[in-house]
């Protein structure tokens, strides 16, 4: 019999529903395999095993009762960077150290209600500002694939998490790539959604017109499960979108004949290494078969994506973070001799150096006579991108590229230099700027560690990425791959 | 562009963190890499084209009724406070 573990989501759903195993037995086994392999891969910062097993017995009662519903008493492990009611909420902060939320985000809200199970919070890059999950106050993850190798970030916990099969799927956020390039980097199927379609509520705050909440699990089938119960308008996120939620299992199954897909002419250029480029150009023989059509898509300005969103999002990262005062919440510093003083020392000694960094050059780029240089210019660039993007949908129904110009690079090989590591989002940071919704699903492997292909989609084209990705995954296997350790 | 230990003080003035001496001068040298990276954007034309504050197109930030909707949850917030007296947070003197 397959273990428990190696069943995708919606496997474990029918299962439960079949009354084949109860939810408190799944929990247990996600709980026990927990305890076995997170130390060596450092992939929670909390784990919930009481108010686990009490919420899959719960959800074990609800099932009997035939209240259950399409998630009823599966389990997840939610980013640390959603606030979770009476559980510790760090962000991977020292500055959040001793943070408990006093209320859930809607994230967390709408998967509780819909009878999912936390078995955790899971660690990333602190406030998310990462792209290998080495910037975290709690150490950093190790790659399931190889423990020498980071994850990706900042949702390097999450993906380490459902890679390594201690949880079936994972909530994560995605500000310049942060569920996409994690989802390449361990062969997962991650997605983020448009701006706007799951709300914001309770997400602790990097850069506001960036961020958006997502999943990282192991098929474009279980994304879409999940994806569904959190999406949807919530007046409390002032920018979230209200706008009906197709139903994404629904168009899962959609022949892909007549599909028009563009190759990102600027995503196989320099910078790119080449097994990875291969190994992307040869999953695309797949839609080919399928009666996909494939176009050259040139976006001639998303090559300054990088540059404009290092000036974006730390602008609005230091206005976001100022609200960290060492006065109402989070890391207060010793014996402050006066007000200035309990500021910037608890903001000093709370933050690690690359949130520093980034509140810094935010600071910087806002103020008075940088403004219009670099603020208002990067806006502007942000909008001859997101044009592009608009363009670029006139002619194709969904845009492909590599998702990450490597594979997963060594634990520590990159944190000295800031735009080296900066340079990992390269391919992810245009649906960002442009708010629209992309995926990374697994392609193959170069050199024994995973590729990701990445699909990106008009605004709300949600439902079409996933029954892009799910055609995909029908016709191959890469997404059921399991590191050997963790079988 | 190139920035210098001063430069990194007045940033992190405007900033309110504190950064030690010995940090500065780390600082500055990424900094300076950075924004020189950012330097790139000069080179865009960006003549007549409108600044991108909000990602999808004709979306406005919504009003809410000015009505109340929260309820006084002070005990629960403040239990996360360093310092409270009497239901205020505390900070060291201001006035003398």
């Amino acid at each position: 019999m397959t273990a428990l573990h190696e069943l995708s989501l919606a496997a474990l759903a029918a299962g439960l529903k079949a009354k084949r195993f109860s939810s408190v037995e799944l929990t247990r086994h996600f709980l026990a395999r927990i305890e076995r392999h997170n130390p060596a891969l450092n992939a929670f910062i909390t784990v919930t095993s009481d108010s686990a097993l009490s919420a899959a017995a719960q959800a074990d009662r609800d099932i009997a009762a035939g209240k259950g519903g399409p998630l009823t008493g599966l389990p997840l492990a939610h980013k640390d960077i959603f606030c979770t009611d009476g559980v510790l909420t760090t962000c991977a902060s020292r500055m959040l150290s001793n943070f408990v939320a006093p209320y859930d985000a809607m994230v967390v809200e709408r998967l509780k209600q819909s009878g999912m199970v936390t078995l955790g919070k899971t660690n990333m890059d602190e406030f998310a500002m990462g792209s290998s999950n080495e910037t975290s106050w709690y150490g950093p993850v190790k790659n399931p694939w190889d423990e020498k190798k980071v994850p990706g970030g900042s949702s390097g916990g999450s993906a380490a998490a459902v890679a390594a099969r201690l949880a079936p799927i994972a909530t994560a956020t995605d500000t310049g790539g942060s569920i996409r390039q994690p989802a390449a980097l361990t062969s997962l199927t991650g997605i983020k959604p448009t701006y706007g379609r799951v709300s914001r509520y309770g997400m602790i705050a990097f850069a506001s017109s960036l961020d958006q909440a997502g999943v990282l699990g192991l098929s474009a089938h279980d994304a879409a499960l999940v994806l569904q119960a959190m999406s949807g308008f919530d007046p409390r996120d002032s920018t979230s979108v209200d706008a009906a939620v197709p139903d994404y299992v629904a168009t899962l199954e959609q022949p892909l004949k007549g599909l028009k897909i563009g190759l990102v002419k600027e995503f196989f250029e320099k910078g790119l290494e080449e097994a990875t480029g291969n190994l992307v150009r040869e999953s695309l023989a797949v839609y080919e078969k399928l009666g996909a059509k494939l176009v050259e898509v040139s976006l001639p300005s998303l090559p300054l994506s990088v540059p404009t969103y290092y000036v974006v999002a730390p602008a609005e990262c230091s206005s976001n973070l100022s609200r960290f005062d060492g006065v109402r919440f989070g890391y207060s510093c010793k014996d402050p001799k006066d007000l200035n003083d309990l500021y910037t020392r608890s903001r000093g000694e709370g933050f690690g150096a690359e949130v520093k960094r980034r509140i810094m050059t935010g600071a910087y780029v806002l103020s008075a006579g940088y403004y219009d240089a670099y603020y208002l210019k990067a806006q502007k660039v942000r909008r001859k991108i997101a044009n592009d993007f608009e363009q670029a949908f006139k002619q194709v129904d969904v845009l492909v590229g590599p998702t990450s110009p490597s594979t997963a690079f060594d634990i520590g090989a990159k944190v000295d230099d800031p735009v080296t590591m900066y340079l990992n989002d390269i391919y992810t940071i245009g649906a960002n700027l442009a708010g629209v919704p992309a995926m990374s699903i697994p392609c193959g492997f170069a050199n024994n560690l995973p590729v990701g292909l990445q699909l990106m989609g008009g605004h709300f084209a949600e439902a079409k990425l996933l029954n892009v990705a799910h055609a995909y995954q029908r016709e191959t296997d890469w997404h059921t791959r399991i590191p050997q350790a963790f079988t | 562009m190139s920035l210098e230990t001063d430069d990194v003080t007045k940033i992190a003035r405007l900033a309110m963190l504190e950064i030690t001496d010995q940090e500065k001068p780390v600082y500055a040298a990424s900094l300076s890499k950075i924004f020189a990276f950012v330097e790139q954007l000069n080179a865009a034309d960006v003549a007549n084209v409108e600044p991108m504050a909000h990602p999808l197109a004709g979306q406005v930030q919504r009003l809410r009724a000015d009505e109340i909707t929260e309820t006084d949850q002070h005990e629960k917030f403040q239990r996360n406070a360093p310092r409270v007296e009497a239901d205020l947070y505390l900070v060291p003197k201001v006035i003398e």
